[in-house]
């Protein structure tokens, strides 16, 4: 099966502000956990995270939005990953064509809400913020700056909800329903999620370390990213360039617990499964696994039992985390990840694996630690989120 | 000690919303989590919360509270020993 | 390709204080607060669950209507491929707000891990899962108002590519004690077509 063209994408996050950027920084080991500047928070010492270091002004300047604008920065990022994305593919006039948007958030407008909560009522000029709260808000706004008349929506289902919109979007182009969806997430960082993260003690307080016998836990980023997903049919026409293939997906719930993966992966293992159904691809084509591992102790350990219960502990393809370098990027991250898992594609690269030291005990799994160069045709990429959501998607090269 | 495991009996009850059990249901040696009270994870990280906010002891790594919350008795132990507030 | 027709097995309904099943009233309460209304129909229905009172509200309004029709749908001995699709339109913003008094208080500070779990819609869809066991494909999305047009494409994409065997679809809004549900479960038979015109009227019941 040929699989679902991809023709452009976009990215900042906050290792770069541009595909370019983005690559650099993977290949050359710079990674981006940080004290926060953007946010004043009392855990700013304790807690590093991946943030974009541009101020809301700045990106409001970048997009040239006017002063009353009530944008939030989760909509300023994902418009700015998103026109990236479309200029990509090469698309001028927008509603020329059957054009969506799905666009993946859980915070929506949250740093805005949570910046001027007490001053809704002393300062009127605050209020307008109110509306850009709901997640839907997001997308809306993205849509406008893109000029999207089409169909707009949002996929929320926390870590996971980027993956799924890339698999509502090539589903949407498989059906003909649309002749091409821009799919993508944007999340800011808030105190919100820095809090909410702590309180479940998975925060680590140093850097994280996915599939390290020593891991303590994630550090929280901030990004967005888009893909421009087309039909064949509009490639064939515009004569576009095809970057690399949606090929597999697949999404199925732990129904463990809330929060915690069980103990065998069997989601993890679920979404897998389905994703290699669609592609028709076996576990042996895969050249590398751009795995979930936000290097909590559960995540790490359910997603690593799950890959060998799907690969067998012995053939393992090369895998690797590239939450290192960006942090965990929420409703984005599944988005941020297929930007770089196209990117392996194209330059036959597998991104280290950074701060690992240690194997983990409970099997033997050693990720890609150096920048490795070998022939990239398929790519297998896992989000799980919040309340048992699972999902994996396959990227091919486009022959 | 008695005072604080009635204390901690019907705390918990309410903090963590355990519906259809009283206090006198709870003895001193049950187990609070697996197949006795049935509590899970995250009752376990509501639970350090209230050790700070309560008692003012300060959990950082999870796993401490493994041996904290084996029972009342050695929840009323600990914080016995360990009480700021 | 002529695509085979879905149906609307069964539906329930939550407003106002009260749960009506394929049109017919089956609960009502005259409670205050949706606290005491679900516990009550909790217990009317015999719900053997105590989870369900650590959960939001949005988690018990989506869970005791999916309870009602699911209950004689699981039949535990198999795997049963049952996918959600849930919907409303203010995410889980009852749970956040709660969630940020929590936070924005600094001299009384002790934000509740159980509280923030359930700051994202698509944990009553986890709740359910859980319950009926259930791992099959579900997703949460966002819109201004119910749409029928997006979930009735969506479900029925799921059924003709055979992602799953039947499809629970879900609005479950709740801000503030106003809240509405709306389940309904598509199937490859069943007596009331599965459309978008008829979903709007048994939505706007």
């Amino acid at each position: 099966m040929k699989g679902v063209a991809i023709t452009g994408m976009g990215i900042i996050s906050a290792i770069g502000n541009s595909v370019e950027e983005n690559y650099a920084s993977l290949l050359n080991n710079k990674t981006a956990i940080t004290t926060i500047e953007n946010i004043s928070t009392v855990h700013s010492d304790l807690r590093k995270v991946g943030e974009i270091k541009k101020t809301n002004q700045e990106l409001a300047d970048e997009l040239q939005l006017s002063a009353d604008n009530n944008f939030s920065r989760t909509a300023m990022i994902g418009a700015i990953a998103a026109k990236q994305a479309v200029q990509d593919a090469g698309i001028t006039s927008i509603n020329e064509y059957k054009t969506g948007l799905i666009s993946a958030t859980s915070v929506g407008g949250m740093d805005m809400t949570e910046r001027y909560y007490y001053d809704y009522f002393e300062k009127p000029e605050t209020i307008k913020y109110i509306s850009c709260h709901d997640g839907g808000d997001v997308a809306q706004k993205i849509a406008d700056e893109l000029g999207l008349k089409g169909m707009v929506t949002t996929i929320s289902t926390a870590c996971s909800s980027a993956a799924n919109a890339i698999m509502l979007g090539a589903r949407l182009i498989k059906s003909g329903k649309l002749d091409r969806v821009i799919v993508g997430g944007t999340d800011a960082l808030a105190k919100f999620t820095i809090n909410g993260f702590k309180t479940l003690m998975i925060l680590s307080d140093g850097y994280n370390m996915p599939f390290d016998n020593d891991r303590k836990g994630l550090n929280l980023g901030e990004a967005a990213a888009f893909l421009v997903l087309e039909s064949d049919e509009m490639v064939a026409k515009e004569n576009k360039k095809v970057l690399a293939r949606v090929s597999g997906y697949g999404n199925a719930n732990d129904a463990f617990h809330q929060t915690a993966s069980s103990e065998n992966g069997d989601g993890a293992f679920l979404a897998m499964e389905k994703a290699f159904q669609v592609s028709g691809l076996k576990p042996e084509e895969i050249d590398y696994i751009n795995v979930h591992g936000t290097a909590t102790p559960n995540n790490d350990l359910s997603e690593g039992r799950a890959i060998v219960r799907v690969f067998g502990e012995k053939n393992i393809p090369d895998f690797s985390s590239t939450k290192p370098f960006t942090g965990h990027t929420l409703a984005a991250a599944a988005a941020i990840e297929a930007v770089y898992s196209v990117l392996a594609i194209q330059n036959n690269v597998v991104f280290p694996n950074m701060n690992f030291k240690t194997p983990m005990e409970e099997f033997n799994m050693i990720p890609q630690t150096t920048l490795k160069q070998k022939n990239i045709e398929h790519v297998l990429s896992n989000s799980f989120g919040f309340g048992g959501n699972c999902s994996t998607v396959i990227f091919s090269k486009s022959e | 000690m008695e005072a604080l495991k009635q204390e901690l009996k019907a705390k918990i009850i309410e903090v963590l919303n355990l519906e259809d059990i009283n206090v006198a249901d709870v003895k001193d040696d049950d187990a609070l989590f697996g197949d006795g009270l049935g509590l899970d994870s995250i009752d376990a990280l509501e639970l350090i919360v209230m050790l700070d906010k309560d008692y003012g002891i300060k959990l950082v790594d999870p796993k401490e509270g493994k041996n904290i919350f084996q029972s009342i008795e050695t929840m009323a132990a600990y914080i016995t020993a360990n009480r700021t507030k | 390709m002529l695509e085979n027709k879905t149906y609307i097995e069964t539906f329930c309904t939550i407003q106002n204080n009260e749960i009506t099943l394929n049109g017919e009233t089956i609960f009502k309460s005259d409670s205050d607060l949706f606290a005491d209304f679900s516990k009550k129909a909790y217990q009317n229905f015999d719900i053997n669950y105590p989870k369900f009172f650590k959960m939001d509200n949005l988690s018990k309004l989506a869970f005791l209507a999916a309870e009602l029709l699911l209950k004689n749908e699981i039949d535990e001995s198999k795997e049963n491929d049952i996918a959600l699709v849930f919907a409303n339109k203010s995410s889980s913003l009852d749970t956040d707000v709660k969630y940020q008094n929590s936070i924005s208080d600094k001299e009384n500070y002790f934000p509740s891990p159980a509280v923030f779990v359930y700051t994202l819609p698509n944990i009553c869809i986890g709740e359910i899962s859980i319950k009926h066991q259930l791992k099959s494909e579900n997703s949460f999305f966002i819109f201004d108002a119910f749409n029928s047009e997006f979930m009735t494409n969506y479900a029925e994409v799921l059924l003709h590519t055979k992602k799953a065997e039947k499809v629970l679809c879900g609005w479950v809004e709740y801000y503030n004690e106003e809240y509405k549900a709306f389940l309904y479960l598509v199937a490859n038979e069943g007596k009331t077509e599965h459309n978008k015109q008829i979903i709007e009227n048994l939505y706007n019941k």
